[in-house]
Order: structure tokens, then sequence, then C-alpha cells
């Protein structure tokens, strides 16, 4: 019991340090400015936990110090489960405590009428959650923790009923707490009474649910046109992924391994940017307009403002995903079962339609259910190319940017975003599931592909190559961009786009002249801060989902993966509605833009970490603990060093999309804090197009740099790293969760 | 230097449950300090979740475990004083032989010098002196389990636990790699607790066997009790091949008693039995075959197989079909013939209940 003591005496230490040496609440100028030692300990903003107790009348606080000490009393308990219960008891109290002041207490006193009466009304209400808070928050979350691995919860592991403790709590307050505020929001008036008008009057909007293109009459309401979207979106990426994969894995085309280069596009390229492409080509002053329209007189038009134009670069953008999927998927099919079929007189035609076709199914309906997603959640490429009849995730936005400001409609339309990605979701994880007749094994399975029958074999390279032209072509409109004056008036080359973004001049110092410095550097240091944190959290869900076991862990899992399906504009509009008011403030903070990134980008850390995980053999971890690591040092000095792959992986990838998203980031930037994506999109609506697609590219490059840089430093060890794992731990590998 | 202290291991109503299915329904068992004990069984008999629950690994459902007598039943594995050698073996495959066996004795909080040079001595301890900076990947199979084993030792644990540590091994490398174990064991005076489903690795190293069925033990005790006095059918069989027949004790003679098989009557050590109907194990070597018929058992051949050094027979008489290994391998009897049976002295055991 000795190591328990220790822990356990540092952890009360912490809470003694957060009610009498940190601020309490929120600090207006930041924490990290110090500015509030100056103040410190007396004044009422910077004032710890004890002294607004006993000088500023914040009573309720006394709780807090009640459990605390209860908590430094059962320490002294000799029975470990009594002590054990106790603590966890004192923990869950203390968490429950913190919430329910947190919530039930605002700016002006109590938020619900319910505690004004029951408490009466309070003289002086409480500023949001500050350090002090914080800490004391974790400090009664690790109290419970330790309490249970004293009764022996996890084979009595401290580390890890901690861990998962910790991240339960951060998942809740950073995933559902947001979405429940949402929720909240919808059906409240602006002072937080109670008042579904709103909420009403937008669910019986015609303009979302109207049925007008269908019955005759007018434009379908907004909810529909985005469905239809998404289907379109979802059909189109995966016939096209599935030619490309054919064609990359079926036939003698010479240039698959260009194919294969462009599953790495949609990684490194911002959204809209597809989109800013096929407004300079198809726009109304496009080079092939205007092209047509000299030569043919052709009238310039507005059709790729709209469906057609969002479908366009929707499906541009996502068959790469789509055949990233497939590619899996069709190289999966057993030479052996379609050579059986050949064998039992069926032709190669016959073979495909009846044995081959079938197999893909599910990875077909995988890639679909994917990019029905993607369009869903896309934001970039309707704003850029929607003009005023966008879909969902646009008009959340407008919902609260534009002149209505009526959170309640955007909290209606983000419910219903939420309602079809999330269908699409548990289609994917429950019909799907199971029905994966793909079998890669790793056993040597023998036996070639058949070649495709010859019609099919022309159709699909008839596809491929016109639509690789034209995503060269989309591509290099990027690159080339920039440089050009004024795209479709004044094709002459200049460096004027990349001069104004990205001057530099040498007066004395350097002065970062360009406009688009101060959004670039912002960016980097968001990202770069951003990217470990995901990793970590990421690597760690990973390890507890594969390694441990316990109760619950399918709904911890599903509630995790779930947070991925939630798109990005819902996560937006319910940060600034859950982050905007006490108890818990952060909006216009880097801080929102990091949880955001961290939260909406582990999931795929945690499935890399999950691949990675399941290929080492459990034995490795109990080895080291029963060599008296425990489990933090052994996922240091072990697990890490064997993952090196999937930290590199998870690290590139959180880095390149705090570096590419926009739907949730344009709702958190703040004047301070703006992003790269946000600030390109600014230049969009104003029309400066040179320099907007010259910022673009520069980021590509940036990414394509911070990528391959990675892949130098890490590639070649990581080979041999890899077989000799493979090598000495084939006895057993892991279900995959 | 390498000093053991050798502990004790009480498991006391040990119950595990893997959700609704009951692995270990009621163990208890005491293990003597200094002493290399055996559990034994066939595979899913719940050896290896018992020598986890030992280890840390997995935690009891009910009941209690004591090492060196103290209670353990809640300490996470990593502080334990036991340590464990893997079937697998579950060598860090980034890291040196070296430091492989330095990993436990830095986690325990030596300075990593310190750390070193204990591990030094512990691969000179198992022959490997001058491998330590070999990658696993770089040593053999043999080499790769002696390293393991070093690693386990170096941590003077009051028990060494080992889990089918000779199973990747070959036939031939089995054999010597056990006897320096059980050397090694001999000479450091440690208690061990092994695993295995091999009978004869079993009887060749222990100083007593529990033999595990269905998460209870069987039988335990000395090898050479388990062999000569097996307490049912299934140790019998278990403890290497034995025809189990019946037959009639009809007589108790201090230490031995008079049997009656058939029409042949016979005399045995007597173990725990008493007179009436009993059991008897046969061991396919302790039966005498003669061609044609003659005093004693009438049998007759219904397949035989020569193997070299030995020719196998099924024979079927009139208390069963008996399995027989006979050395006479210049005159093999062939099908359908007929055949008389006697019993050696040795090789015939009652069962006890
Ligand atoms: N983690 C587990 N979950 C569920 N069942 C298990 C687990 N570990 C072991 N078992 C079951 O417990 C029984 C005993 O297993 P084990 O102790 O590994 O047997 P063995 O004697 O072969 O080492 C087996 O039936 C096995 O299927
Ligand atoms: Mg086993």
């Amino acid at each position: 019991m000795r190591h328990g003591n220790r822990r356990l005496d540092v952890v009360l230490i912490l809470g003694a340090v957060a009610l009498t040496l940190l601020p309490w609440y929120r600090i207006d100028g930041g924490f990290y400015g110090f500015g509030w030692l100056a103040g410190f300990p007396l004044s009422t903003e910077v004032a710890p936990g004890l002294v607004q107790i006993a000088a500023h009348g914040r009573w309720w606080l006394a709780g807090v110090v009640l459990l605390l000490l209860l908590a430094g009393a059962a320490r002294g308990m000799a029975d470990p489960m009594r002590r054990g219960a106790a603590l966890a008891w004192l923990g869950a109290l203390g968490v429950l405590f913190l919430s329910l002041q947190g919530l039930a207490i605002g700016f002006s006193g109590w938020t619900w009428t319910i505690s004004e009466s029951l408490f009466g009304a309070l003289s002086d209400g409480q500023p949001s959650m500050g350090a002090g808070a914080v800490l004391s928050a974790v400090v009664f979350v690790l109290l419970f923790s330790f309490g249970l691995a004293e009764r022996g919860v996890m084979k009595g592991d401290a580390f890890v009923v901690s861990a998962i403790s910790l991240l339960v709590f951060l998942v809740a307050v950073f995933v559902f707490y947001p979405i429940g505020s949402m929720f909240a929001g919808s059906v409240q008036d602006f002072d937080g009474s109670f008042n579904p008008d709103g909420f009403i009057r937008n669910m019986q909007d015609p303009g979302i649910w109207s049925l007008g293109c269908v019955i005759g009459g007018g434009r379908c309401g907004v909810a529909w046109r985005t469905l239809w979207l998404a289907i379109m979106t979802g059909l189109g990426s995966t016939l096209l992924g599935l030619a490309f994969a054919l064609v990359a894995t079926r036939t003698r085309f010479p240039y698959k391994k260009g194919l294969r280069l462009l599953t790495i596009l949609p990684i490194i390229t911002p959204p809209f940017v597809i989109g800013l492409a096929l407004t300079l080509l198809f726009g109304r002053a496009g080079v092939i307009t205007q092209g047509l329209s000299e030569l043919f007189g052709i009238e310039p038009g507005r059709w790729l403002y709209g469906l057609t134009g969002i479908w366009i670069a929707q499906v541009l953008s996502f068959t790469p995903i789509a055949f990233l999927v497939l590619i899996g998927v069709v190289e999966g099919v057993s030479p052996s079962m379609e050579e059986a079929s050949t064998t039992l007189r069926a032709d190669r035609w016959r073979t495909f339609r009846r044995v081959s076709l079938p197999l893909m199914k599910p990875g077909l309906a995988n890639a679909f259910l994917i990019g029905f997603i993607e369009s869903m959640a896309d934001f970039g490429n309707p704003l850029v190319l929607g003009g005023s009849h966008g879909v969902l995730s646009t008009e959340i936005f407008f919902a609260v940017v534009g002149s209505q400001n009526d959170p309640s409609r955007a909290a209606v339309l983000a419910m219903v975003l939420l309602v079809f990605t999330l269908s699409a979701f548990l289609a994917q994880r429950f019909w799907l599931s199971g029905k994966n007749f793909a079998t890669v094994t790793g056993k040597g399975d023998s036996g070639a592909h058949i070649a495709l029958p010859r019609g099919l074999s022309i159709g699909v390279h008839a596809i491929v190559i016109p639509w690789g032209l034209f995503t060269l072509v989309v591509y290099g409109m990027i690159l080339v961009g920039g440089f050009v004056k004024t795209w479709g008036l004044d094709n002459s080359l200049t460096l004027d786009h990349y001069a104004k973004a990205f001057s530099i001049s040498f007066d004395g110092s350097i002065a970062w002249t360009g406009v688009a410095w101060n959004s670039f550097w912002t960016t980097m240091e968001i990202a770069l801060i951003s990217a470990p944190l995901t990793a970590i959290v990421g690597l760690l869900t990973a390890y507890i989902i594969v390694r441990q076991k316990f109760t619950g862990k399918n709904v911890f899992e599903f509630a995790l993966m779930m947070s991925f399906a939630i798109p990005g504009t819902v996560i937006g509009v319910s940060y600034i509605m859950a982050f905007n008011l006490p108890p818990l403030e952060m909006t216009g903070s880097a801080l929102i833009l990091i949880a955001c990134f961290v939260f909406r980008n582990m999931p795929v850390g945690v499935r890399g970490g999950i691949a990675a995980m399941s290929q080492l053999d459990k034995s490795l971890d109990e080895a080291s603990l029963t060599l008296r690591a425990g489990s933090f040092r052994t996922i240091r000095k072990v697990i890490l060093p064997l993952l090196r792959p999937a930290i590199t992986a998870a690290l590139v990838y959180s880095f390149v999309r705090a570096i590419t998203s926009i739907s949730a980031v344009i709702f958190l930037v703040s004047a301070e804090y703006n992003m790269a994506t946000s600030y390109i999109v600014g230049l969009v609506e104003n029309g400066e197009y040179g320099v907007a697609i010259a910022y673009s590219s520069m980021l590509i490059v940036v990414m394509i740099t911070v990528i391959t840089g990675f892949q130098l430093l890490v590639g070649d060890r990581r080979l041999r790293r890899e077989n000799r794992v493979a090598g000495l731990a084939p006895s057993r590998q892991e279900k995959t969760a | 230097m390498i000093n053991q202290k050798a502990g004790s291991v009480t498991f006391e109503n040990v119950k595990k449950t893997f959700g609704a299915f009951t692995a270990i329904p009621d163990l208890s068992l005491t293990i003597e300090p200094g002493t290399l004990v055996t559990l034994l069984g066939p595979s899913g008999c719940g050896k290896t979740t018992t020598l986890r629950m030992l280890a840390g690994l997995e935690h009891p459902t009910a009941g209690r475990i004591l090492i060196g007598g103290k209670d353990v039943t809640m300490l996470p594995a990593n502080e334990r004083d036991v340590s464990m050698v893997f079937q697998s073996y579950a060598l860090f495959p980034h890291m040196s032989s070296l430091d492989n066996v330095a990993y436990g004795l830095e986690s325990s909080g030596l300075s990593r010098r310190e750390a070193r040079e204990k591990a030094e001595e512990g691969l000179s301890l198992v022959g490997l002196a001058g491998m330590g900076g070999r990658l696993p990947a770089e040593l053999s199979g043999g080499q790769q389990q002696r390293v393991a084993v070093a690693r386990a030792l170096v941590l003077e644990p009051q028990v060494l636990l080992l889990d089918e540590p000779l199973s990747n091994l070959d036939a031939r490398l089995r054999r010597r790699v056990r006897t320096e174990i059980r050397e090694l064991q001999q000479r450091l005076g440690f208690t061990a607790v092994y695993v295995t489903h091999d009978q004869d690795e079993a009887l060749a190293v222990s100083d007593r066997i529990i033999v595990m069925k269905d998460g209870e033990i069987a039988q335990s005790g000395a090898p050479r009790d388990l062999y000569e006095f097996p307490a049912s059918s299934f140790i019998a069989d278990f403890m290497g091949e034995a025809n189990v027949i019946a037959c009639e004790v009809v007589g108790i003679d201090g230490a031995e008693a008079d049997i009656r098989i058939g029409s042949l009557t016979h005399r045995v050590p007597a173990g725990r039995a008493k007179p009436g109907a009993a059991s008897l194990a046969v061991r396919p070597g302790a039966v005498t075959l003669a061609e044609g018929r003659g005093e004693g058992l009438a049998g007759r051949i219904l397949h035989s197989a020569y193997l070299g050094d030995h020719v196998e027979y099924e024979v079927e008489t009139d208390v069963g079909t008996l399995f027989i290994v006979d050395h006479a391998v210049d005159r093999i009897l062939p099908a359908a013939s007929n055949a008389t049976l006697g019993f050696k002295n040795r090789g015939i055991a009652l069962i006890s209940n």
C-alpha cells in the first residue's frame, strides 16, 4: 500500500494547491499571461477557492473543501477495500458537485428557478471556472480512479483506471456536453428560460422540409437537397473509386503508381480548394467558360453555383477516399474464388458478375456510406460554390453568423444533419459489420486475380483516364493559379499574389508584412500543439481498447467512434453554444481550437493505434508487468518504441488535419486566433481568388514537405522494426475491435 | 551475486470466472518454499489461468492468494514478488538481450549501471556471457529461452513462474533445456511453478506434480506416487499411457495386494486399495506377449505396427482391448493370430478410488 499512499498524497496536495494557490475563476487576460499574480490572492477576480468562500461570499464552494477534507481523512483508513470505496464515492461526488454548482450558478446568480426557490436568491453569481476549479475537477476524477484501483478494479492498476476515467471525463466535457448544450439551447430563449417556440417554428419550416421540387411548385427544402446531394456524391465517388481500384489492381495500366499517389491528395487538400479551382475553370470568369464564349459564343452561365457544382467538387474531393477503401476490397477478394468459378465453366464476365462483384458488395456499401458522410459534413465546397442556396452545413453557418443570428435555427439544422450522418454511421457499424467477405488473411493465398472482361476493361479505362486527367488539371490550376494576374480577364503571369500574402521586409529586424503570415503562424502553432495531444489521446485510447477489458468497453469505444461521425459544423455550433458562458468559457481562445482538433481527429489515431497494437503480442506487456514495470513504464518503454510508425502516422495526420479543416474552425476563430483556412475563405468571399489560391498552394507545399520529411526520418527504421516484431510474435493475434 | 529467496505459495478457495464461464471453480493448494511444482493437465484445464492469477495478470473472482505468507490477492502484477517466463518468451524485440535482462532491475529502481552489472551476471548464469549485445532476433530459439529465464531470475523473485517454457523448442533441445532449468532451480533453491501439458517433462523436473482437470485438482503428489498410485483412471491414462481394466482385489498382505484379472492372478503394490472390485492401470510396456495359446490371459492380435525399436499391438482379450508395446522386434505377431498375455512386476497399478 506504500505505493498507493504516495500517489494519493500527491493528488491530495494538488487538491490543496487548487484551493489555495490558483485563481479559482477564469482570468480574463488569460492564465498564462500571469497578470493575475498582481492581484493575488485577495481581489475577487483572481482569489483562490478558500478566499472566495471566506471573503467574497461564494459559500457554495465550501462543498469542494469539505469533500477534499473528507478524502484527506479517508487516507488514514486501514482496510483497502473500505478506503477504496470511500475515495471512489468522494471523487464521484466531487465531480458531480462541481458540475452542478457550475451549471446552477451563473454570472448573476441561480440559473435555475428551482434552486432559487429552494435556497433563496444569491446576492452574487460566479464567473466561469478557472485554473483552480479545473484542477480540483481533475483531482476528484483521480481520487475516484484511485479508489476503484484500490478495490481491485482493472487488476488494481491505478494508471489504467485513471486514464479511462480521464478520457471519459474529457469526452463528456468536449463532445457530449457541447452536443447536449446545443439541444438545450434550441429550446431556450436568450435569457436561458425554456421557450420551445423557435424550435417548433424551425422544425416546421418549409425552407427545411419542403418537397416542392417533387410535387411541383418550387424548390425542395434544404434537408432534402442535402440528402440528395449526399446520395449522389456517395454514388459518384463509389463508382469512380471502383473504376480506379479495378484499373489499379486488375489491368496492365502503366501508371498504377501515379494512381496510388491520388490517394494522398484529399489528405493534403483543404476541402474548399477544389471548389475554388473549379470556379477558376468553369465560373463565369473561368478559363474554360471564357474560352467557350469566345470560340463558340456560348453565353457564360451560372450553372456551377449550385448543387451541380458542389456535386462535381465533392466527387473530385472524395473519389480518392473511395479509391483507397476499394483497393483493399478489390484486392481482398480471394483469387481462389475466382479461379474456382472459372473451373466451373463460367466465363470472365459471369465470374465478375456472379462472384467478384457480390463479394465486393459490403465494401462498396461501406465506400458509399463514407462518401455520404463526407458529403454531408463538407462545408468548404458548398460555401465556395453554393451561393445563397446552400446545404445544411452552410445554412447552419449562416444561421449563426449571418444577420439572422438564430441559434435555435442553427441547432435544429444541426440536429437534422446529425440524424442523417449518425444513421449512416449506425448503418455502417451494425448492418455492414460481420458482412465482410474480403479475405486478407496474411496466409499466402496463392493464385492470381483473373483479368477483367474485355468490355468492362475498356469501360473502366474510359472512366479513369479522363477523370484522372481532369483531376490533374484541377490540381494544376491550384498550383498555377497563384501566379496568374486575374483569371479569365488578364492571364499574364505575376508574383503579386504571393508577394501580397507572404512578403517579408528587412528593416533592421524581420517584419512579416504579408497578409497571410498572421494566420499562417497561428495555424502552425495550433497544429503543432494539437498534433502531439491528439496522438497521445488517440493512442492511449487505442491501448485501453485493445489491451484492457472492462464492462462498458464497447459503449466507450462506440461513443468515441461516434464522435467522428459528428459533422464539423455541428461541433462548431455546439462549441460556441457550450463554451461561451459559465461554467466553461473558452470562445475566442486558442484552447477551444486545440480542444476541437484533439477531439475531432482523435478517432483516426485510435483506429491506427488499434491496428498497430493488435499486431503486438500481448505477452510483451504482460512480461513487462511481471518485471515490476507499471503500465505507464510499460507503455513508455515497450509499447511506444514498437508503435513508432503508428505514432508518426497519427502525428502527421492530426497536424495536417489541423491545417486543412475548416468546418468547425470557422465558428471558433477569433481576430486574435485566425486560422489559415478561414482566412482563405474570407479572401474568397472578397473575390481575392489569386491570393486565396496562392495561400492554398503554399499550405499544400508545407504539408507535402512535412509528410515527406517524416517519411524520410522514420521510414527506413520502421520496416526493420516491423519485420522483427512479426518474426517474434506470430503466436497470438488479438481480435481487432 | 544472485541470491534467491524462496517463498511459499497458497491458494485459498480461489475461484475464477470469465463472464458466464467458470474456469476455476474452487482451488486450494499450497506450495512449499524451494520446491519445483508442476501444474499438469490437458489443454484448457486452467493451468495458465492459475499461473496468471499467481502472477497478478488475472485477478480471482473469489478467494485469497498468498505469496510468502503475504496476502497479494489485490496487488497488481508489478508489485508482486514473482516473475514469469512466458511461453512465447515475450522478449522485447527492440532491446538487446542485456537490456531485456536489465529491464526488470531498472523497473525495481536499480541504477542503470547496477542493473547492467547484475544483468551480465544473469546472462552468464544461463551460459550466455558475452551475448548481451544481440537483439532477440539474432539469437536462436534456445538462447532466447535462456534470456527469458535470466530476465526473470535476476529479479530474485520469491517464486518463478514458467508457462510451458519449452513448447517453442524442438524435441532434442527440449530435453537439454529442461535439465538446465531443473539444475538451476536446485542450485539456487528458488520456488518454481511450472506449467506443462507434457507428462514426461513433468515427471523429469518436478518435486511435486499437481494434475488438473476442468479447473480442479485431480491429484497431487510426488512424480512416482502419481505414476504408481494413480487416484483415477484419468490420472493413470494421463501420466503415461495406460490400459484401464477391471479387476478384483482378493486379499491384501501388508504393502502388497493380490488381484484377479480374468483367469489370471497377480501381486501388485497395495497403495490405498480395499478388497473388492477395482480398476487396474496397465502400462503398455508391462505386458508380456507369447505366441499361441498357453498359460495366461488368452488374446487375439487385432493390429500390429513396427516402429523400429519396438512393436505396437492391439490385442483383444476377455477383459477388453489392450494396447501393448513389445520390444521383441525380431518376432512380429501377425494380425488375427492367437497370443498369450502375462503381466510384469512393474507398470501395473491399482487405481485407488
Ligand atoms: N481471457 C479469457 N476469457 C475467456 N475465457 C478464458 C480466458 N482465458 C482462459 N479462458 C478459458 O478458461 C479455460 C482455461 O484456460 P487456460 O488456463 O488457458 O487453460 P490451459 O490449461 O490450457 O492453460 C479455457 O476453457 C479457456 O477457454
Ligand atoms: Mg496454457
